[in-house]
């Protein structure tokens, strides 16, 4: 106690030199990310901000009635033509999602425990793919699910069927396969990289006592890339509630999607505070929705023990 | 009075690992060349050796981890060809214990129990006889990533002890603990292996730990099985240099063989001179030249005026102070390098000064001719 007295005051002198803001290690933290803080809060804060602002006024003609009320979300939580474009893009994102994850599973496996000396090969050419515009990748789908497409044309050829079936394109289905395909990349690698974590010997040990393959893969390999599960879920599950591209150049009428509504509003219907609402409605839901996912994975996980 | 008695063997005769001509190749290199082995039932069996010498590879081996190339291996007179790991009477305690970390220490050392689905809570009582023999009673409920280092080796002992395996195959399983933990595990081990009758199997490149614990230790160089014997043997017979050194210090004297007949070999050394010792079992006369090695603990300090049967005489030039003993090197005129002697402090070996005058007794028994 004395020896920190006596050796206390030239520390203040120290410390009064130099500002004790500038040394604390949050100060600095905050230094370091603050260009990236700051474009964060400009380019996605704000407007979230201005969004829920607008979701709480009245578009009054030209102008914006900035009286706060509730009607906007009265209307997108019980219009049914709202309800159904929500359900349907919950719908939709949930089965990419599962299908994307069951799709991309076996890829990301085969990769991590048989890629051997050819890992970043294989993960190369997964991203390759990317190397062509979204938009193209979509008109490509177009391409071969459509009337006289690559697929139709197949199967009339193999004599499967006589005449072009429509219901391959234009409808939810077409968005479903066009999104799993699109995102699974997404997937593959958060699934690849816990399951590079997993570690060999536990898988060894399991065998060791006497599980099979398919057995010490449910017990020890799945629950311990149950991580990479989760973050490939939400990957794929939170961007394309809110797709609008897909739906509008695949999804026909049957396929539109709630962003194309929210669009709508924004663009033709000219009612920012509708369109807002909807946005807020559905973040809201996304996040309830991806918070779920969690819980269920997580559920699985400890059954599986 | 203390008297000297012959261990008595716990273990029967009865082969529970049969090795038969077992080699492993990686293209041109072999991880293990041409190796045949009995390990006894009941017995605890060391594989001794330095880093890649396919003490490892073997262990693999017999777990079903690994094939080898040709030969066989047999578990309690069963033909392994074939059988994969999980249907091998044998469980596994892994270098680094693989722990699963998903599951707390109960459910790992039910792990493979659950597959049995044994009734009326037999399961359960398995587990908790399982933990009370590794002294871990009352955390089964410990989650796998709060166990120390010691804890963890006692988790993976009890999740394969649990399944009453015939073999319990060790690999290096005390390599990741300190000093002090390792030795109280090496007890500990032992008297486990005692109690459960379990024919153990033991990877290591630690001697000690292989001498402490072991009935029997097969010491592997490059893929080859060098010598196997029980610990005393193969410290004070070993049949070549490289055990000799691997085991431990040892002085080498070159030696020319004088007579060689039956079960004694007599040489002539400088230094030492002419010695009468038992000729090693596989001892392979090459020309006539042979080494001489003494331990040097069997290297004593003679005092004052005191004289022994066999003795040598030199200089002290180097010393080396370790606590309880001394290391001391000395020169012996006509020897081409000086003798390493290890001294207990208790007559103040730790005082003699370099430079000194020294004499030192030896018992030819504890020379043992080696080929080279």
């Amino acid at each position: 106690m004395t020896v920190a007295a006596e050796g206390s005051p030239p520390l203040r002198v120290a410390g009064a030199r130099r500002s004790p803001l500038l040394q604390s290690e949050a100060v600095q933290g905050f230094a370091l990310i603050s260009p990236t803080f700051l474009y964060a809060l400009i380019l996605l804060v704000l407007p979230i901000l201005v969004v829920i602002a607008h979701s709480f006024w009245t578009q009054d003609y030209l102008t914006i009635d900035h009286t706060f009320t509730l009607e906007n979300y009265r209307i997108a939580l019980t219009e049914p033509i709202y309800r159904d474009l929500l359900w349907r893009s919950l719908y939709i994102s949930l089965t990419v999602s599962a299908l994307t994850v069951i799709l991309a599973y076996p890829i990301a496996y085969f990769i991590s425990f048989h890629g051997g000396r050819h890992k970043s090969l294989w993960l190369f050419l997964i991203t390759i793919p990317f190397w062509t515009s979204y938009l193209l990748r979509v008109m490509s789908w177009k391409v071969i699910l459509g009337y006289n497409g690559v697929l139709n044309s197949g199967l009339i050829g193999l004599g499967i069927i006589h005449e072009p079936s429509t219901a391959l394109l234009y409808n939810s289905s077409a968005v479903i396969i066009t999104l799993t395909h699109a995102w699974a990349t997404f997937a593959i690698l958060p699934i690849f990289v816990s399951l590079e974590k997993v570690d060999r010997t536990l898988v060894e040990a399991a065998t060791d006592l006497g599980d099979g393959p398919l057995r010490s893969f449910l017990r020890v390999t799945l629950p311990l890339s149950a991580p990479g599960v989760i973050s490939a879920a939400l990957i794929v599950m939170i961007p394309t509630v809110g797709d609008y591209v897909t739906p509008k150049l695949v999804g026909g009428k049957d396929g539109v999607m709630i962003a194309n509504a929210i669009q709508a509003q924004f663009g033709k219907a000219s009612n920012w505070p509708l369109g807002a609402a909807l946005s807020v409605t559905t973040m809201v839901i996304v996040s309830l929705m991806a918070g779920a996912t969690v819980l269920v994975i997580r559920a699985i996980q400890r059954l599986a023990r | 009075m203390l008297e000297r008695v012959q261990p008595e063997r716990t273990q029967s005769d009865r082969v529970m690992i049969e090795i038969r001509d077992v080699t492993r190749s990686y293209g041109a290199f072999k991880a293990l060349d041409d190796a045949s082995l009995n390990i006894r039932e009941g017995e605890f069996f060391s594989l001794l050796g330095p880093s890649g010498c396919g003490k490892t590879t073997l262990l693999r081996m017999i777990a079903g981890f690994d094939t080898p190339t040709s030969g066989s291996i047999a578990v309690d007179g069963q033909p392994m060809d074939g059988i994969p790991a999980n249907r091998r009477p044998t469980n596994m305690v892994f270098q680094s214990y693989a722990i699963f970390p998903h599951l707390n220490v109960e459910q790992n050392v039910a792990y493979g129990l659950k597959r049995l689905k044994l009734q009326g809570g037999e399961e359960k009582r398995r587990v908790e006889e399982a933990l009370a023999q590794v002294s871990l009673t009352g955390l089964g409920k410990r989650r796998a990533t709060e166990l120390s280092g010691g804890q963890r080796q006692r988790v993976a002992l009890a999740r394969a002890l649990v399944m009453r395996p015939k073999v319990l195959l060790l690999d290096e399983p005390l390599s990741a603990l300190d000093k002090k933990l390792r030795e109280q595990m090496q007890v500990e081990l032992r008297r486990l292996q005692q109690a459960v009758g379990i024919t153990f199997v033991l990877v290591t490149h630690d001697q000690y730990e292989a001498l402490a614990m072991s009935d029997r230790i097969a010491v592997m160089f490059g893929g080859r099985i060098a010598q196997v014997a029980s610990p005393k043997e193969i410290y004070q017979r070993p049949v070549n240099r490289q055990v000799a050194d691997f085991l431990g210090g040892m002085n080498f004297v070159k030696a020319q063989i004088v007579a060689e007949n039956g079960a004694s070999l007599v040489v002539d050394t400088l230094g030492f001179g002419r010695v009468k010792t038992d000729k090693p079992k596989a001892f392979v006369r090459n020309g006539g030249a042979a080494t001489l090695g003494i331990r040097p603990e069997r290297l004593r300090v003679l005092w004052d005026n005191a004289s022994a049967k066999f003795e040598v005489a030199g200089k002290v030039v180097e010393r080396h102070y370790f606590g309880e003993i001394t290391h001391l090197i000395v020169e012996i005129p006509g020897l081409e390098k000086p003798l390493s002697v290890t001294e207990t402090n208790d007559f103040g070996a730790d005082d003699i000064p370099v430079g000194a005058p020294i004499r030192l007794a030896y018992d030819p028994e504890a020379l043992v001719a080696m080929a080279d």
